[in-house]
């Protein structure tokens, strides 16, 4: 935290957002023609590949999302590569298994930026990893692109260098279910998340939304995300309670809502539960039948819905993602749907970053940042397929749709779909007065 | 939920730890017991176990319960196996010095435990049970109309959660006749008394020491296969039965059965009903010290025989 209030004080007598954009302006002008020379230089360098450090959790307990970060990751890379990569140069996607720790995390970062010489670092999802390596990419001054879902980016405890750009955080998210929630299922609910940032994320703001819908929480039932057996935390949730609302990680969610529906057999409460339980898990899996009629926050729709998009069903194929959300080759590998699209979206935005930026080489690591939190509107396309978003420079996070389904026949069905303005809050941070 | 149900449904869920927990450690404290060899790589049999359970039941693949029967039959043997040849392999090598004994067996951990992760991967795999419907258990209230039976809201269980506990009672039961009336387990007793003089008298001490290694490990297996249907298997489950089931034999006394028996259920039914009621922290820290205090006032267990 020292080290944020310092360069934040710093940052506000060197860099401002007017001036930020000012000499972006500058920049854009140059790679425009009026230097002939610099442009010829940046050509000659072509052939050099764009390196994107990508962290990722191939083991320990976010193992199943980076398996799906990492295809969804390569299909990117090979369709900007198909299209003759960013600035001219083709793009290397360097991957590096992060362990789902935050330590290693941290250590991954420090390779990408020392020892593969890479231009950007990219990729991580759980919290606690992002929370440990930004600092690091802020001193390494390696720009971080996260897909990571958490409030942190937006609650201003990283830094200038730490973007969130192709996935929306939870406080968004949650903001846009309490309504839906309060309205359509019940006001007395109990919560059960992962004890850990990200799951407290979700107890603080979606708490206060139900509040402010008339709503309250009866109870809050933190687990911590190793546990392997569940029914024991069961019993804390209050008879009295009209909705349950869970949100669960790590390699048991299975046994998590299978144990749940043995808790409540045929008498259960309505349940409203974020994907997140259930990703990667095949929702035909034994035991979970008693999820029939319940509803999901979903980041990106599992099934392709009847109004199914041409972005989407490229982005489907390019990721190698059937109609039911699994994978083309094996119907039992359940993708996560609900978070990989970021993976894309991310490395879309970079490429645009670059581009409008003249990115050149490490040296314009600043300008690639001021590039991007110049960004504001970015529409529905083959490049961004979950949806339309709008960024925010200033907190360095983007803002987009919500979906809510309902789990009928075995499938989820879409119900509701935000707005993105429903997702808005007040910002909390100003990144772009820090300095670089 | 009613403080009553509440408690009754937390100590069913620690019987089943307690269970899953005694298979376990009887294997590790057998192996101390008789080849005075701390086995660190207690948990990662655990982790084969359930592993291969999951890759037996898959492979079968016709109907749930026959996987799993399948199961329950090669898993723990082929680990028990694998035990062997990793006792004849490194173990004997090394003349069962504790200290070498240690660091070898540390080693074994990471080859199993990334062979696994190489093999099998980092996801988390479940296996069907054989059977499993909910049981809505009742409970006894004093109304006004008198005592009259009711049903808690959420209290319940399923009956494959029963038959596993059943399944370690008679586990348990066929390991302690096995010690106590067969020809092998008085071979076993025999070598752990007194190795030299059994060697003296023909035992062929090094082929009960692979068997015994092997029969932990089977042990530890067979707790894994009896659980993964409710908990599914992981590459990285092994570690919490390790640390459980030296708590347990630490406690209950190296070597004693009765012993594992008693502090498996203790600390089963503590973790169940002391993580329910306050933190699951809270019920590793109390079984630490636990340990500590059995160390230092009773340093040969509750129910080990102190040395003279």
């Amino acid at each position: 935290m020292h080290d944020i209030d310092e360069s934040r004080r710093s940052g506000c007598t060197t860099m401002t957002r007017r001036k930020a954009v000012g000499t972006l302006a500058a920049g854009a002008l140059a790679a425009s023609g009026a230097m002939p020379l610099a442009g010829r230089f940046a050509q000659a360098q072509s052939s050099e590949p764009i390196r994107i450090g990508f962290q990722v959790h191939r083991t320990g307990i976010g193992a199943a999302y980076g398996r799906w970060y990492d295809r969804t990751t390569q299909a990117a890379a090979k369709r900007i590569n198909d299209a003759g990569g960013i600035n001219g140069r083709p793009v290397e996607i360097i991957a590096e298994d992060d362990g789902t720790d935050p330590k290693r995390g941290a250590e991954v970062v420090e390779k990408f930026a020392t020892q593969h010489n890479c231009d950007i670092a990219f990729g991580t999802l759980f919290s606690h990893v992002v929370i440990g390596s930004a600092p690091r990419a802020g001193e390494l001054k390696l720009p971080y692109f996260v897909v990571s879902e958490g409030h942190h980016v937006a609650s201003g405890i990283l830094n200038r260098y730490t973007l969130q750009p192709g996935i929306t955080d939870v406080k968004s998210q949650v903001e846009a279910m309490g309504p839906f929630v309060a309205e359509n299922l019940g006001k007395k609910v109990t919560m059960i998340f992962p004890d850990f940032a990200f799951g407290h994320d979700h107890r603080d703001y979606f708490s206060a939304s139900l509040e402010r819908q008339g709503g309250t929480v009866v109870e809050k039932i933190a687990i911590p995300p190793t546990e392997t057996s569940f029914t024991k935390y069961f019993p804390r949730i209050p008879q009295d309670t009209e909705v349950v609302y869970h949100v669960m990680v790590g390699p048991a969610i299975l046994t998590f809502v299978k144990e749940m529906g043995e808790f409540f057999g045929p008498s259960s409460p309505e349940i409203f539960g974020f994907l997140d339980s259930l990703e990667a898990v095949d929702l035909a899996s034994p035991g979970l039948e008693f999820l029939e009629g319940s509803y999901f926050w979903e980041g990106n729709p599992r099934y392709a819905q009847p109004d199914q998009s041409e972005h989407d069903k490229l982005y489907r194929a390019a990721v190698g993602v059937d109609d039911n959300g699994a994978s083309v080759s094996d119907s039992k590998d359940v993708s996560t749907y609900s978070h990989m699209f970021g993976c894309w979206e991310t490395l879309y935005v970079v490429k645009a970053g670059m581009e409008a930026s003249g990115y050149a080489g490490p040296a314009d690591r600043a300008k690639l940042i001021e590039a991007v939190e110049a960004m504001t509107e970015i529409p529905h396309s083959a490049e961004h397929p979950q949806g339309a978003k709008i960024f925010n420079g200033k907190t360095h996070q983007v803002f987009g749709h919500q979906y809510i389904s309902r789990v009928s026949d075995g499938r989820l069905d879409v119900v509701h779909t935000t707005s993105i303005k429903d997702t808005f809050y007040e910002d909390e941070t100003d990144y772009t007065a820090q300095s670089f | 939920m009613d403080f009553g149900p509440y408690l009754f449904l937390a100590t069913l869920e620690g019987a089943i730890t307690a269970a899953v927990i005694s298979l376990t450690a009887a294997g590790l404290s057998i192996v101390f017991g008789v080849m005075r060899v701390v086995n660190v790589a207690h948990g990662e049999f655990f982790m084969l176990g359930a592993v291969l359970s999951w890759w037996i039941a898959t492979a079968v693949g016709v109907h749930p319960a026959i996987g799993f029967l399948a199961a329950l039959v090669i898993a723990p043997p082929a680990v028990g196996l694998l035990a062997a040849l990793a006792d004849s392999l490194v173990l004997k090598r090394i003349q069962y010095d504790p200290e070498r004994t240690i660091v070898a067996t540390i080693g074994l951990l990471y080859i199993i435990q990334q062979t696994a992760l190489m093999t099998f991967g980092p996801d988390a795999r479940p296996v069907e049970p054989p059977f499993n419907s909910r049981i809505a258990l009742p409970w006894i209230e004093y109304g006004e109309g008198g005592f009259a039976l009711t049903w808690p809201w959420g209290l319940g269980t399923t009956t494959y959660k029963l038959a596993v506990i059943a399944a370690a009672i008679v586990v348990l039961a066929a390991l302690w006749l096995l010690m106590k009336h067969t020809r092998f387990g008085l071979i076993m007793r025999a070598t752990r008394l007194d190795r030299d003089m059994a060697l003296a008298f023909g035992i062929p001490v090094h082929r009960v020491y692979a068997l015994v290694f092997g029969l932990g490990a089977g042990l530890a297996a067979l707790g894994a296969v009896l659980i993964v249907p409710v908990q599914q298997a992981h590459y990285l489950m092994g570690g919490d039965p390790l640390l459980l089931s030296f708590i347990v034999v630490i406690i209950g006394g190296l070597g004693s059965l009765p012993g594992t028996l008693v502090a498996a259920v203790l600390i089963g039914l503590s973790d169940g009903i002391i993580s329910v009621f306050f933190s699951p922290t809270l019920a590793k820290i109390l079984a630490t010290l636990l340990v500590a205090f059995v160390l230092v006032f009773r340093p040969e267990g509750l129910f080990g025989r102190r040395r003279t």
